[in-house]
């Protein structure tokens, strides 16, 4: 025993498959690097230029191990499709969130380098997530990607607000990974195993505890529903969000949400898929809740960050639906719409990070009044993306609700489905109350920025960058919603990675 | 062939809002609503009516994995519905660019957005895809009230906005669970075309409640007591080149909805709510009409109005009788001619009592402007279905299909006939004669004012004296809509009554 135990077998690394997270942890080690030279070319441009390398060079790893369904490292990562469009999903996300923190304030008051190497240490955490095989690494993954992210919230150092978000998700973050691993450790002890298929073995065949399992089953859920900001565990989402800067804020949104879904999946469509006559209609209700919690937290606000906090809880609680009815049809739907998600938030933040720079109400919502006179491209993109938001046609969202609300009805979950009406109905007081400010009210008087009496008011009206990242991902959102098909059956193959007990 | 009827006014107007051209986007956009309009007149004729099967067929798969198909058509019930849609928009359009807009392109644009939608919720042959339609026509509305509507625009886009969101959203849940269910109960694969779930109906209970899902988006839309809150603010609001299609045109898209996809798909549920809708038909009938008495806005007369008008399609369809749904699809056609040249009307009334709708402010206009006033009278005539109007046809068609099947309601609802002849000729008088008002300045009809109205007048006559054009063409859809109920009612009548 000792001999082996002095003399461990190296385990089999699959250094071909591991190549996405390779290129990305890699990556943030250059740019790391990088940012101590003294050249403030090198800091300010050549810094966000290689994450950007970086992050294409991930996606293009990941489109190249396309169709390989291989396990890594002794079986503790596994590379299929499932993992390769979440790992696709977080490089489009870093790369948005990248492109809007270019000349803004956050990487500036930190350090370029520091910052996108936070940005890609996080993002090499999602990949671990996503692809974890066994709940060790799952909890390796979910703290890899959480603790860059507790300090990206706080990278605005000379602004309270950022100050106090980091600090606020440090601390529910530690709550929810401490309840996490507990709820794992519950699991190990019930099942006796720490790989998922083991664990979905011993489920099945009822070789278990059921106080522990059970036990074990509400803990994770709980810890994960703080990362997915899953109500009743979402009260952090509007403060941090708030607070954090914009940039990462689109990048918590939309990635983050997206990890913590993607190991959803894992978890309780694979490992814990026995059990699902007891963790489903639980779900079920949690995404009820969540879908009336947010809708109705976000009538009030007027901030449009803290508005789209709300959204993203609400938006939680419609994919949790799809995570909640386990079958194929759900995970596809989960997926979709994950990327519908995906595309307008980032349009969104997008134009708010423009208009913030620009002007001088910050994220309120006075900042779009009137900005479809003053500026029409910013002002389409965030109407195409509130529009997404609340499932109108021809926008990527219309679809993403009509397959979503087509599994929960499919799965004999007709009652969720209105539910998700109801709350579609509600999320209109608020979408539609930004696109009427972009339209129907005229730029409130404001303070005129004055030119050097802040960095960002030399550059207001230059920031093509943003307006490109808006338009991009509202033009997606449209061609999505006219041509779905294509995303659909992507869509379709990822879940095909996980559903092969559904 | 449809795929172009559909989309050649937002192509067009999408084109004219890329010309740097100030006055392009609105003759690009009009262009393309005639292209439309001339489009549907060849379609008019190439249909003759007899096979009552649809042509012009178009069949794609769109997504695959939902069983959702880009598939359009068109047949008796949308044959002259697609023509009034182009029709009105046409004029409307030109109307439109009697004056100057705010932000021209994106206006142009909208407008022909809200066309192409309409034409699409009328040709579609897919439940999911007249879904889209249907809710894609609200955005541009949204956005045309909020923008260029008058001083309470805002909060009237909230109510239009609130109520017909609520409406469709449901009605989404509703074609989905219809045809997921279907599919389930069936076993056939899982499609939304209306053609699979007209073929394999659902268990009764289960339609309940999608119909009930269904009539609401429905009724909101047209609207129809109680579901009109939204309806004052709007109409008040609205710039009236919109109103005019919107009252004229949207409003029939609920109304062609239980037509198209209510009756066939569920007959079960439309036979057990029968009483209700007829109930709401007449509600909405004498409701209608009383606001309409006691309205001084010239726009909320109108738009009453249209509540007891759609109050009678509403009757006409739901008495399950030939001659009711025959006489309601006439009547949509109709009231869309007439309501639209009101608006259009109105609009030049108000212009020249100082900016105002209100019949209060108005008197006297008929001084100096005789045509104007005849023009007036011949729409006032219309809308108050006088014989040798079109609108007594379609109106007396309802009845006398109704009188057929419940012949209490149709004697009630006689008496919004009477009613509207009283609203309609207060309004005349109120405005065209009276002591001239204080703001007044009577003046005649300009040319294009008259170009955009005088076809109108033509449209009236000629479905006044020739209905049998539509008639013929709508009568074998019409029946083949209303036959399963109308099954299911002829036994229960005899049998008195005793299934359902």
């Amino acid at each position: 025993m000792i001999a082996t135990l002095t003399h461990p077998p190296a385990p089999y690394v699959n250094f071909a498959a591991l190549s996405p997270f390779e290129a990305v942890i890699g990556g943030s080690v250059l740019v790391l690097l990088v940012g101590l030279l003294g050249s403030r070319f090198a800091r300010h441009q050549l810094v966000p230029a290689l994450t950007l390398l970086t992050l294409a060079a991930t996606a293009g790893l990941a489109l190249w191990q396309w169709n390989d369904h291989v396990s890594a490292i002794s079986g503790a990562l596994a590379i299929d499709d499932l993992s390769l469009v979440m790992t696709l999903i977080f490089a489009t996300a870093g790369a948005g969130a990248t492109v809007l923190s270019w000349r803004g304030r956050a990487p500036a008051e930190s350090a370029h380098g520091d910052y996108h190497a936070l940005l890609l240490g996080s993002i090499a955490g999602m990949v671990v997530l996503v692809s974890a095989q066994n709940v060790v690494t799952l909890f390796i993954g979910i703290e890899l990607l959480s603790i860059p992210l507790y300090v990206l919230c706080a990278t605005e150092m000379h602004r309270a607000a950022s100050l106090e978000s980091g600090l606020k998700y440090l601390i529910i973050g530690s709550v929810g990974s401490a309840t996490l691993v507990y709820g794992l450790a519950l699991i190990y002890g019930a099942t006796g195993a720490t790989d998922f298929q083991a664990i979905a073995t011993s489920v099945a065949h009822g070789q278990h505890s059921d106080t522990l399992l059970l036990g074990g089953v509400a803990l994770v859920l709980v810890g994960l529903a703080f990362k997915a900001s899953i109500a009743p565990f979402h009260q952090w989402t509007p403060d941090v969000y708030e607070g954090a800067p914009t940039p990462v804020t689109a990048f918590m949104a939309v990635a983050t949400k997206a990890a913590a879904f993607g190991v959803l999946l894992r978890v309780f469509d694979v490992m814990l898929i026995g059990e699902k006559v007891n963790w489903r209609p639980v779900l079920a209700l949690l995404a009820a809740i969540t879908i009336i919690v947010g809708n109705v937290g976000a009538l009030s606000q007027s901030s449009l960050k803290r508005m789209l906090a709300y959204s993203s809880v609400a938006q939680a609680g419609y994919i949790l639906g799809g995570v909640a009815i386990a079958t194929r049809l759900g995970v596809r739907a989960t997926l979709f719409y994950l990327f519908v998600y995906l595309t307008a938030n980032l349009a969104a933040f997008a134009v708010i990070v423009a208009r913030e720079r620009e002007t001088t109400h910050g994220d309120d919502i006075d900042a779009v009044a009137g900005l479809g006179a003053e500026r029409p491209w910013l002002a389409w993109s965030l109407t195409i993306a509130m529009l997404s938001l609340a499932g109108v046609p021809a926008t990527a969202g219309f679809i993403g609700k009509v397959f979503l609300i087509d599994a929960l009805v499919g799965a004999g979950y007709t009652w969720l489905a209105i539910v998700i009406v109801v709350g579609s109905i509600i999320s209109l007081g608020y979408y539609l109350r930004v696109v009427g400010a972009v339209w129907m009210r005229e730029a409130p008087l404001a303070a005129p920025l004055i030119a050097g009496g802040s960095p960002e008011a030399d550059s207001a009206g230059r920031h093509f960058e943003l307006t490109a990242v808006a338009l991009a991902f509202a033009a997606a959102t449209i061609v999505v919603g006219i041509i779905p098909q294509p995303l659909l059956d992507l869509a379709g193959r990822a879940a095909g990675a996980i559903t092969g007990a559904l | 062939m449809l795929s172009i009827l559909i989309w050649l006014p937002v192509a067009a107007a999408a084109l004219g809002a890329l010309i740097p051209h100030r006055r392009g986007a609105g003759l690009l956009a009009l262009a393309g609503s005639l292209a439309a309009f001339g489009l549907a007149i060849s379609l008019i004729a190439g249909y003759s009516g007899h096979s009552g099967q649809l042509a012009d067929v178009t069949n794609i798969v769109w997504i695959r994995s939902l069983g959702i198909h880009y598939s359009l058509g068109v047949d008796g019930l949308s044959l002259f519905l697609v023509a009034m849609t182009t029709f009105s928009f046409a004029l409307a359009l030109l109307a439109a660019n009697i004056r100057t807009w705010a932000r021209p392109r994106v206006f142009y644009f909208l407008f022909a957005l809200a066309e192409s939608a309409v034409l699409g919720a009328f040709l579609a042959q897919d439940l999911a895809l007249f879904v889209a339609f249907f809710d894609l026509m609200l955005i541009p509305f949204y956005l045309l009230l909020g923008v260029w509507g008058g001083p309470g625009r805002v909060a009237a886009t909230m109510k239009l906005v609130i109520y017909t969101f609520a409406g469709s959203l449901l009605m989404l849940a509703g074609a989905i669970a219809l045809a997921v269910l279907t599919h389930q109960h069936s076993g056939q694969p899982l499609s939304f075309e209306f053609s699979a779930l007209r073929a394999a109906p659902l268990p009764g209970g289960t339609q309940d409640w999608i119909f009930l899902l269904f009539a609401a988006a429905f009724l909101v839309k047209m609207p129809a007591f109680p579901l009109h809150g939204w309806m004052p603010d709007a109409y008040r609001e609205m710039p009236v080149e919109v109103l005019a299609t919107f009252s004229g045109v949207l409003s029939k898209v609920g109304a062609y909805g239980f037509l198209r996809i209510v009756l066939p798909t569920m007959p079960a549920a439309s036979v057990h709510f029968q009483t209700l809708m007829l109930l709401v038909g007449l509600a909405s009938v004498l409701y209608g009409s009383v606001m309409a008495f006691t309205q001084t806005n010239a726009r909320l007369i109108a738009g009453y109005s249209s509540v007891a008008q759609l109050g009678f399609i509403t009757l006409g369809i739901f008495a399950f009788a030939q001659a009711g749904a025959q006489g309601a699809v006439l009547q949509m056609v109709n009231h869309g001619i007439v309501v639209a040249p009101l608006f259009l009307i109105i609009g030049l009334l108000a212009a020249r009592a100082g900016g105002s709708a209100d019949i209060r402010e108005m008197g006297g206009i008929a001084m100096r402007a005789p045509v104007l006033a005849t023009v007036f009278l011949i729409v006032a005539f219309a809308t108050l279905a006088m014989p040798g109007s079109g609108n007594f046809i379609g109106e007396f068609l309802i009845l006398l299909g109704l009188f057929q099947t419940k012949m209490v309601i149709s004697i009630i609802a006689f008496a919004g006939v009477v009613a509207a002849s009283v609203y309609a000729l207060r309004m005349f008088i109120r405005a065209m004669h009276n002591r001239e008002g204080s703001q007044v300045h009577s003046r005649e009809l300009r040319w294009p004012e008259a170009l955009a109205i005088a076809p109108f007048l033509a449209a009236i006559g000629l479905f006044a004296f020739y209905p049998q054009i539509q008639l013929q063409r709508s009568e074998r859809a019409v029946v083949a809509a209303i036959s399963q109920e109308q099954a299911l009612t002829a036994p229960a009548a005899t049998a008195g009554g005793a299934d359902r």
